[in-house]
């Protein structure tokens, strides 16, 4: 019997004007983590960008993408539920902290008001009691990295997309983040790929590691 | 279109929005060229045909060049001319300079932003009502002789110089300046927030360069490069423009498109042939313009690029930064300036020279206008409305498009967007007039949005997409992460944040809607009255008075749209710090 | 969605003139209860120069009384030329629109006439003859009813309002005796006062009106400007006129280096204190002005000895008129004795009647002789002889002659 949970990968290459810049072959179980590592302009970020379903159309890409057995090849990005997560945590600035969150969980949860009140209580579970009214502009780095990554997971993603998440974050608030992140992940049962340059984040992570533009 | 629709009814089923974009947005920018370039081909060709003698209800069933010979030896046309090309190019290079010496000198001062703040009020006064201000202003009979005379002056006449109208076109090409300043400085101050120029500026700086040099050397070009189609539509409108002309331009002769407004309203209806020639005539002048330009352009690269070679630090620049901010300050108070004297001749009752202010106020005026004005007044208003509309959906739904097939594809063509910028609008109006009545198309309200959506939505779409394409792209592919749909991620996350640069561009348009003369005459047939071609109509009767109110009812309403466009993110926003500018 | 057609079909667009098609007969206006019955409910566009607050106010209050009365809306198209209007229907024309189209009644004279008239673009045959108000117009006394501009109106256009070149002065600032009692004294006094004297530039109405004026006086054979003009001596005949201007040029105001752009601007410089002397065909316009507050109570009238030019000035129905029933109507209502009266009040328009006051009944004769006509508007028996208009064609050619000398010389 073939496992297809988690996140399959199959043959994936991308390129850019004839030039290969990325190409793997492989699975990434849930709760696990694949950490794809290359100095700035090697073109890793695209790989998320495939996966997430927003590639440029300057790239040219092949290759499949699986989730739990399911190809996301053919869908479009809204429909991949992809969490993805970059180095700015990106609040929508023109809604409140729990606005931002209610905004992520899907629209079956009920009305309006019972998703603001799933919002406010994914809020407290984040160790920020009574942020819900507060305007994201006011919040610090920390505080905003974990609104960002609570309105992930309020929209049930299927795997979650790392872009160098860590990169903007100060020393000690980075290693207490990597924490948060990755044992979310693993208690959420998410197939995770963190792109990154810093060789910290991929021991953190723990999983296995493609390295790319190495040889170029 | 067929199976976009059966695609987007099957997904409905399903209750899932299936991908692949907003259907929608894949018809606009075809849609939008329709609208814009077919208008703009028809007129063309309505104007082309007679030009070459083509027009057989005047009996002109064979081709000829006759007419363009006859526009050939018309007394002082290569005047009319080259005053049209020169006063165009002047006023240009005067505005942009000006702009530049003013941003060089003072980016992120206070003055800054209190002539940031100035923009909206200047942008919201026509052209028309601040050429009347300035020739209130500065004639021998003017405000300011005025407030001279006769204690300083010891004149109790006014006397004999020739200022407004002068055969120079100096006059008409201040009244250009004053109006192309604030609508230039806020193109760049729309492109300034993608070029991090706080950093180059610094960079600048601390290798030792002057302000203006920094500026000069190191934003100046990617800032130019943004602004460039802007510019080009100064050249174009300035080498074109009819009513500045006809307020504060020569008169013997005329400029070129004065003259074809003469030649098209001649009683002598064969008339017709020759203004169509002429109207091709300046079709080629503002080619000529936009020519020159680029020379200008070219050389100014290589002076610049000769004192960066030179490493010219350039320090003490304290002269050109003053000039700039005394030049942009002074455009500010004619317009201004202009718009208070008119308010104070619209409350005049007999107001003679010498006198500093009337001798007597009356309501008279403002009364007798009032009575009749709420026809014209609702029609601005709707056609405005409807107009600014259509034109920011279509923007919106263009660069949608181009946001989902990447950029840089698809440019091209929607580089036509700027077309009716470009080409003189007396060249193709009086053409496209012929057409609505040939395909029987009655002065409806629907021709006239139709007409005006030519020139809104260019203007419309000038002023939205550099903050559309300079928008963080990963704030929608996080709303997709989130699993919200193109439409839901567009109307929640993208617009609002946006909403600011949706209203400005919305206000730019509506004023653009309300300023249109030409088109409202023309293929409003008359019937449609906008208070616009009632200002106008007005204005050949030449009465200060009935001027002074029409120009603050031509003001009012644009600045009601900017004043909307200004507030209302703030009101809606204003516990949210991150949507300030 | 259409698509865009080609060039190619573009072109053919211009062929649609040469389509006809049948057109449903005319209102005869011999039948009045008929025109009546078919004007009801139907909308007058009269496209009438709107440059002026109080002729805006009067046209408003003449198309509150044919809806009041008739049943007829009037929707006043304001012009700021009125060639615009004779365009709007040769555009029509050129699309083969021979029905149904935009404009209903002109106002118009002269030049925009007869250019009207000679491309049959009027309702025809003539109408205006057979209004019921007809009967109070004095044609017999007022020739320019008859020939506007020496054409023949035919009937194809109804008389509205008079006109009377008039000279206007402050007399605070120059003395009534000093003003000019002809052309040539008016070059005497402009070599006394230089910069103090203009005229709007041709082809401004008034403008070419006054080239007309000094055509009137100084040409050796007046007589032919009843008819066209002569090309082979058209040089000859002109010659006094353009010497005339060259020694007044120097001397008008800017040195002849600009003009006023039209009558209004001269008014707002007599303000100013930068003209002295100014003209306009209506002869209550000074006191009119004065009432508005636009001109001082000093300012006074005056004309020539030997008379100035005097028109009128007429509405006329374009061939393809939608409303032609609608516009019959407002056009006799426009020279019924109350309209007319109403608007020889100088407190609402001061426009000269084109009736004949012997005609009147005792109470309409009252309407106009209760009519305060102001302290600058010259009484009838002061404004001096009429001269005739030219034939158009002095006029065009003598503006194309003005522009080849003037238009381009500085």
């Amino acid at each position: 019997m073939t496992d297809t949970s988690g996140l399959k990968l199959t043959a994936v290459a991308i390129s850019l004007a004839g030039r290969e810049l990325i190409a793997l072959d492989t699975r990434v179980a849930c709760g696990e983590v694949l950490t794809v590592m290359g100095p700035s302009g090697s073109g890793k970020s695209t790989l998320l960008a495939y996966i997430g379903g927003f590639l440029d159309p300057v790239f040219s890409a092949r290759g499949s993408v699986q989730v739990d057995g399911q190809d996301m090849t053919t869908l479009a990005a809204e429909e991949r539920h992809a969490g993805i997560l970059f180095q700015d945590p990106l609040l929508f600035p023109h809604l409140d902290v729990a606005d931002n969150i209610a905004l992520a969980i899907p629209e079956t949860n009920g009305s309006r008001r019972d998703r603001r009140r799933m919002a406010l209580l994914a809020l407290s579970a984040a160790g920020l009691d009574g942020y819900g009214d507060r305007d994201p502009h006011t919040l610090s780095g920390g505080e905003k990295a974990r609104v960002a990554l609570q309105r992930v997971l309020m929209s049930k993603p299927r795997l979650l997309l790392l872009d160098e998440p860590f990169s903007k974050l100060d020393a000690g608030l980075r290693a207490q983040m990597r924490t948060l992140v990755f044992s979310t992940a693993r208690a959420a049962g998410l197939p995770v790929v963190l792109v990154t340059h810093d060789e910290a984040d991929a021991v953190a992570a723990g999983g296995a590691i493609h390295r790319v533009g190495d040889d170029l | 279109m067929a199976q976009a629709l059966r695609r987007s009814k099957l997904s409905a089923h399903r209750g899932l929005v299936h991908g692949g974009g907003l259907s929608l947005a894949r018809l606009a920018p075809p849609l939008t060229l329709v609208v814009l370039v077919g208008p703009l081909l028809f007129g063309l060709a309505g104007t082309l045909l007679p030009a070459f003698g083509y027009l057989p209800a005047l009996g002109g069933t064979t081709f000829t060049t006759r007419h363009f010979e006859t526009l050939a030896s018309t007394p002082g046309i290569v005047r009319s001319v080259l005053t049209s090309i020169l006063a165009g190019v002047v006023a240009t290079f005067l505005s942009l300079a000006v702009i530049a010496g003013f941003i060089a000198g003072h980016l992120d001062s206070p003055i800054f932003a209190r002539m940031r703040q100035l923009i909206s009020p200047l942008l919201a006064v026509p052209h028309a009502a601040a050429a009347f201000g300035l020739a209130f202003l500065i004639a021998p009979s003017g405000f300011l002789m005025r407030l001279v005379s006769p204690w300083l002056t010891g004149l109790d006449r006014p006397p004999d110089l020739l200022i407004v109208n002068d055969p120079m076109a100096l006059t008409m090409v201040a009244g250009l300046v004053v109006k192309e300043i604030p609508f230039l400085f806020l193109v760049a101050l729309a492109a300034l927030p993608q070029l991090r120029h706080g950093d180059m500026m610094r960079l600048g700086r601390s290798l030792g360069y002057g302000r203006v040099a920094s500026f000069a050397y190191l934003v100046w070009q990617p800032l130019y490069r943004q602004i460039r189609l802007a510019v080009f539509a100064v050249v174009a409108y300035a080498t074109s423009v009819v009513d500045v002309a006809l307020i504060l331009g020569p008169h013997l002769p005329p400029t070129l498109p004065v003259r074809l407004i003469e030649w098209m309203n001649d009683p002598e209806i064969a008339m017709r042939y020759l203004a169509s020639a002429g109207a091709i005539l300046q079709l080629g002048a503002t080619l000529a313009a936009l020519l020159i330009w680029l020379l200008i352009e070219r050389v100014a690269s290589l002076v610049t690029g000769f004192l960066r070679g030179r490493g010219r630090r350039l320090r003490r620049d304290g002269a050109v930064r003053g000039f700039a901010l005394a030049f942009m300050a002074l455009s500010a108070l004619v317009v201004f300036g202009g718009i208070a004297v008119l308010a104070l001749w619209s409350f005049a009752g007999l107001w003679q020279f010498p006198d500093a202010l009337p001798r007597d106020f009356t309501a008279r005026t403002w009364t007798s206008v009032l009575q009749r004005i709420s026809g014209p007044l609702i029609t601005t208003f709707w056609v405005g409305l409807i107009s600014t509309a259509i034109a920011v959906v279509l923007t919106i739904l263009c660069l949608e498009r181009e946001y989902e097939t990447g950029r840089g594809r698809g440019q091209r063509s929607l580089a036509l967007i700027y077309l009716p910028l470009i080409v003189p609008q007396i060249s193709f109006i009086f053409g496209l007039q012929i057409l609505a009545i040939s395909f029987g198309i009655d002065a409806g309200g629907a021709s006239l949005v139709l007409a005006h959506l030519v020139f809104v939505l260019p203007y419309v779409f000038l002023s939205l997409s550099d903050p559309w394409r300079s928008h963080d792209p990963r704030y929608d592919q996080i709303a997709a992460g989130l699993g919200l749909s193109r439409w839901r991620a567009l109307l929640r996350v993208r617009l609002p944040i946006l909403l600011r640069a949706i209203l400005t561009a919305a206000a730019v348009g509506f004023a653009v809607s309300v300023g249109q003369y030409l088109p409202t005459v023309l293929i409003g047939a008359g019937r449609l009255e906008t208070v616009t071609t009632e200002a106008v109509a007005l204005a050949a009767g030449g009465n200060r008075r009935v001027i002074g109110v029409y120009a603050f009812l031509q003001t009012l309403l644009p600045f009601l749209a900017f004043a909307i466009a200004t507030g209302l993110p703030g009101l809606l926003f204003r516990n949210r710090r991150g949507l300030r500018v | 969605m259409r698509t865009l057609p080609s060039l190619a079909a573009a072109a053919s667009l211009f062929g649609l003139a040469f389509v006809s098609a049948a057109v449903a007969a005319d209102p005869d206006p011999e039948d009045w209860p008929k025109v009546l019955e078919a004007a009801r409910g139907q909308t007058v566009y009269f496209n009438a120069w709107g440059g002026a607050e109080n002729i805006n106010s009067y046209i408003d209050w003449a198309g509150e009384q044919v809806k009041e009365r008739f049943g007829v809306t009037v929707v006043h198209v304001k012009l700021d030329d009125t060639a615009n209007a004779v365009a709007k229907v040769v555009a029509e024309k050129a699309a083969g629109k021979i029905e149904g189209g935009s404009v209903d009644l002109i106002w118009i004279n002269g030049e925009n006439f007869a250019s009207m008239k000679r491309q049959e673009l009027l309702l025809s045959p003539g109408w205006a003859t057979a209004l019921p108000n007809w009967s109070y117009v004095d044609y017999e006394t007022k020739p320019t009813i008859l020939t506007d501009f020496t054409i023949p109106t035919e009937g194809l256009e109804s008389p509205w309002g008079g006109a009377k070149l008039v000279f206007f002065h402050d007399t605070a600032r120059t003395p009534a005796a000093s003003m000019p009692k002809s052309s040539a004294d008016l070059l005497a006094w402009a070599k006394d006062n230089p910069g103090r004297f203009s005229y709007p530039q041709p082809p401004d109405f008034i403008g070419s009106s006054f080239l007309k004026q000094v055509l009137s006086e100084v040409m050796i054979d007046k007589a032919k400007l009843s008819g066209p003009v002569n090309d082979a001596t058209f040089a000859e005949d002109v010659a006094p006129l353009f010497a005339h201007l060259d020694a007044l040029h120097p001397l008008l105001w800017r040195g002849g280096k600009a003009y006023p752009q039209n009558y209004p601007a001269m008014k707002q410089k007599l303000a100013d204190g930068e003209l002295d002397i100014i003209f306009a065909f209506n002869p209550s316009e000074a006191s009119a002005a004065i009432a508005a507050g636009e001109l001082p109570d000093t300012v006074r009238s005056f004309t020539y000895t030997a008379g100035t030019l005097g028109n009128t000035h007429f509405v006329a129905i374009p061939f393809n008129a939608k409303a032609k029933a609608g516009a019959l109507v407002l056009a006799d209502f426009l020279i019924s004795p109350e309209a007319q009266a109403r608007k020889q009040d100088p407190k609402v328009w001061g426009d000269p009647t084109v009736l004949s006051l012997g005609k009147l009944g005792e109470t309409d004769r009252a309407l106009f002789a209760g009519l305060e006509l102001g302290v600058a508007t010259l009484k009838p028996d002061e404004l001096g002889p009429a001269l005739d208009e030219p034939h158009p064609d002095w006029m065009e050619r003598i503006e194309g002659e003005w522009l080849k000398r003037y238009g381009a010389a500085n």
